[in-house]
């Protein structure tokens, strides 16, 4: 199809992306009215495996949306020019995504409809009710920051909003680590370890949904991005990949070391069935070395081959939650270390989880949200990247 | 006109100095003495507690759960909580299971051994820590407790309970009983029957466990000294399980 004959059309098939947005948030819907009427007894969940995939949505999408603010930090805090002219872009982003994963979280509980109970009811202690906070503080400076951005006369003001943005989507993604690292008797998860690997994780997610949005709004409005640019974001979404593994790798070893530790590693990295399997073909091999691979081999890293491994990289971080969410809870507790356990409450026993329709409906409900805020804020305001050619290769450093 | 009221001197003599204000007092405060201390008493011997008599901090209450007493074909606690509580018996992975046994072999010396599991009332209960919405919670007299009525259903409660002890309601409930409050969509665990223990009785469990010879279960107040269980705990080898936890457990076991 020509360009010209694309513009033509343009606005049907803005329509007709809302149109198909708009349907999955109504599946999402139907998903979580399912649950609602009949309660969690249609989903997958159980007593023993009690956060199921709505959980690997809505904690993808809360770390993606604290990393897609990652490139405003870098041109704000850091003072690069091409991810400036890309702030707007990440602001909205990460209000879009964590609009989705907080409604999958919140249409996932039990009692959805006493969700202002958490207003009323604030337990000090709990981290859960610490990270209430923080999503309405993330909303908050993240609407802050773009204002400060879109309009001239608050442009002053950017970078301490950018300033204190950052510092708090560093404190509110240790806080999605620390919900985890807090459960002292899961030997999955009680590692302090969590929180600077999801830090690193959000990097690396955020970036690659940016990438997608990116490419997708350049193609749209029939612009080629800057190759020098580009290549940047790809080097880092590269290192970013990387770095995840380290620390994932770090988690793992550390666990493999204390003996204690080594019953749930072996399950988790080479007897659990499904579960190894997902972590080493999901998210080692898919995740992290394919996408490598595309970022890095010589010939390729152009933008087809960067989306791909954007959208590689997204596939392995659900590979990545689905291992350490679902799999975390399957291992059995430790409540009789040096006996052999059994019982009619699955003691001593792996959990089984299959995940039902109504539960995947909730979640892709989810990503449905965040891709209708961020497709219509991106039409509504210019958050269009625009960059200035020399710039983009001054600073090509 | 009264002779008596214009008499300006006060009766001094010492056998007669009781006036009629004095009586009435004195008197009083016997009667009140005589009418409550029997109810003082009976209350004392059944160690309930008022209707209107807020929950103490001077009791704890607690089991000490006799492992060698406890027979491992035997359902009897189970049972009685699921009939007490109104659980359905249900042991699909969704049901809730407020008390089960657990079945435990010793993996160096193949020693088989069995016990009930339950909520364990901690002192320092990791489930109200994590609690958003402060529903879980843990009473003056130390029995951990769900408010049906604020807890919202995030199972964050079930993720940090070390014990396995809290069930998540997966559907729709019917027949509950009025005593014993649960809900759809809310985590429950055991309350430590506080329904019969605030009108002065004994566990469902406890009960059933007598009732079947074995007298496996101990229920009692922690922290009077004088109780069987605080005598029985001071007398024997107890353990909490996952006592490197720290969290003071209302329930002990003796055996294992």
């Amino acid at each position: 199809m020509s360009s010209n004959s694309f513009s033509r059309y343009e606005t049907r098939y803005f329509y007709a992306l809302v149109a198909l947005g708009a349907l999955l948030v109504f599946l999402g819907y139907l998903g979580m009215h399912t649950m609602e009427e009949h309660g969690h007894i249609v989903t997958g969940m159980n007593n023993q495996i009690v956060w199921g995939i709505p959980h690997v949505f809505a904690i993808f999408m809360i770390v993606a949306a604290s990393g897609v603010l990652n490139i405003g930090s870098i041109g704000t805090v850091f003072g690069k020019t091409p991810y400036k002219a890309r702030a707007p872009l990440s602001g909205l982003m990460a209000i879009a995504l964590l609009s989705g994963g907080l409604a999958v979280l919140m249409l996932d509980l039990g009692r959805p409809d006493r969700l202002i109970v958490a207003a009323t009811h604030f337990n000090p202690t709990s981290v859960f009710a610490w990270n209430i906070f923080l999503y309405s503080g993330f909303f908050t400076l993240a609407a802050l920051y773009l204002w400060t951005m879109m309009e001239k006369r608050m442009n002053v003001w950017s970078k301490p909003v950018g300033f204190t943005m950052f510092a708090w989507r560093v404190i509110l993604t240790s806080g999605t680590g620390l919900i985890f690292a807090f459960l002292v008797v899961r030997q999955a998860y009680a590692s302090a370890l969590l929180p600077p690997m999801f830090i690193v994780l959000s990097f690396a997610w955020g970036l690659a949904v940016f990438l997608i949005v990116q490419a997708a709004m350049y193609s749209w409005n029939n612009k080629v991005l800057d190759p020098a640019i580009l290549k940047r974001m790809k080097n880092l979404l590269g290192i970013f990949v990387i770095s995840s593994l380290y620390l994932v790798a770090a988690y793992h070893l550390t666990n493999l070391y204390f003996a204690k530790q080594t019953g749930f590693e072996h399950f988790i990295l080479r007897d659990g069935g499904i579960y190894p399997m997902i972590f080493w073909a999901g998210y080692v091999l898919l995740g992290s070395f394919l996408p490598l691979a595309l970022i890095y081999l010589p010939g390729l890293g152009n933008t087809k081959t960067v989306v791909a491994a954007s959208l590689l990289v997204i596939l392995g971080s659900f590979a990545l939650l689905y291992v350490f969410i679902i799999g975390g809870q399957a291992y059995p507790l430790s409540i009789f270390p040096g006996y052999e356990v059994s019982s009619s409450f699955g003691d001593g026993q792996i959990g089984k989880y299959v995940p039902s329709l109504p539960e995947i409906l909730l979640g892709f409900g989810g990503l449905a949200i965040a891709f209708l805020i961020t497709i219509i804020s991106t039409r509504v305001l210019n958050s269009l990247p625009h960059d200035v050619a020399a710039v983009a290769a001054k600073n090509d450093d | 006109m009264n002779q008596a009221n214009l008499d300006p001197k006060p009766n001094l003599d010492p056998t007669t100095n009781l006036d009629r204000r004095d009586f009435l007092t004195k008197s009083s405060v016997g009667l009140a003495g005589l009418a409550i201390a029997p109810g003082m008493l009976l209350f004392d011997l059944a160690h309930g507690r008022a209707q209107d008599e807020a929950v103490s901090n001077k009791v704890r209450w607690g089991m000490l759960i006799d492992n060698n007493k406890c027979e491992s074909g035997c359902n009897d606690c189970v049972t009685a909580c699921n009939t007490e509580n109104g659980l359905s018996g249900g042991i699909k992975p969704t049901d809730s299971q407020w008390i089960r046994k657990v079945q435990l072999k010793d993996t160096h010396s193949g020693h088989i051994s069995s016990l009930p599991m339950m909520c364990q009332h901690c002192e320092e209960p990791p489930c109200v820590d994590v609690c958003p919405t402060q529903a879980s919670f843990k009473r003056a007299d130390g029995i951990v407790l769900v408010d049906k009525h604020i807890c919202i259903g995030c199972r964050y409660c079930v993720m940090a309970c070390p014990y396995q002890a809290r069930s998540f309601v997966h559907e729709v409930l019917t027949d509950q009983k009025t005593e014993v409050p649960r809900g759809k969509g809310t985590v429950e665990s055991c309350t430590l029957c506080v329904q019969r223990v605030d009108k002065g009785e004994n566990t469902a469990c406890a009960d059933a466990c007598s009732k079947a010879g074995h007298n496996a279960i101990l229920f009692g107040n922690l922290n009077d000294p004088d109780s069987d269980i605080a005598k029985r705990i001071r007398a024997v080898t107890s353990t909490q399980i996952r006592a490197d936890l720290g969290l003071n457990t209302g329930v002990r076991y003796e055996g294992i």
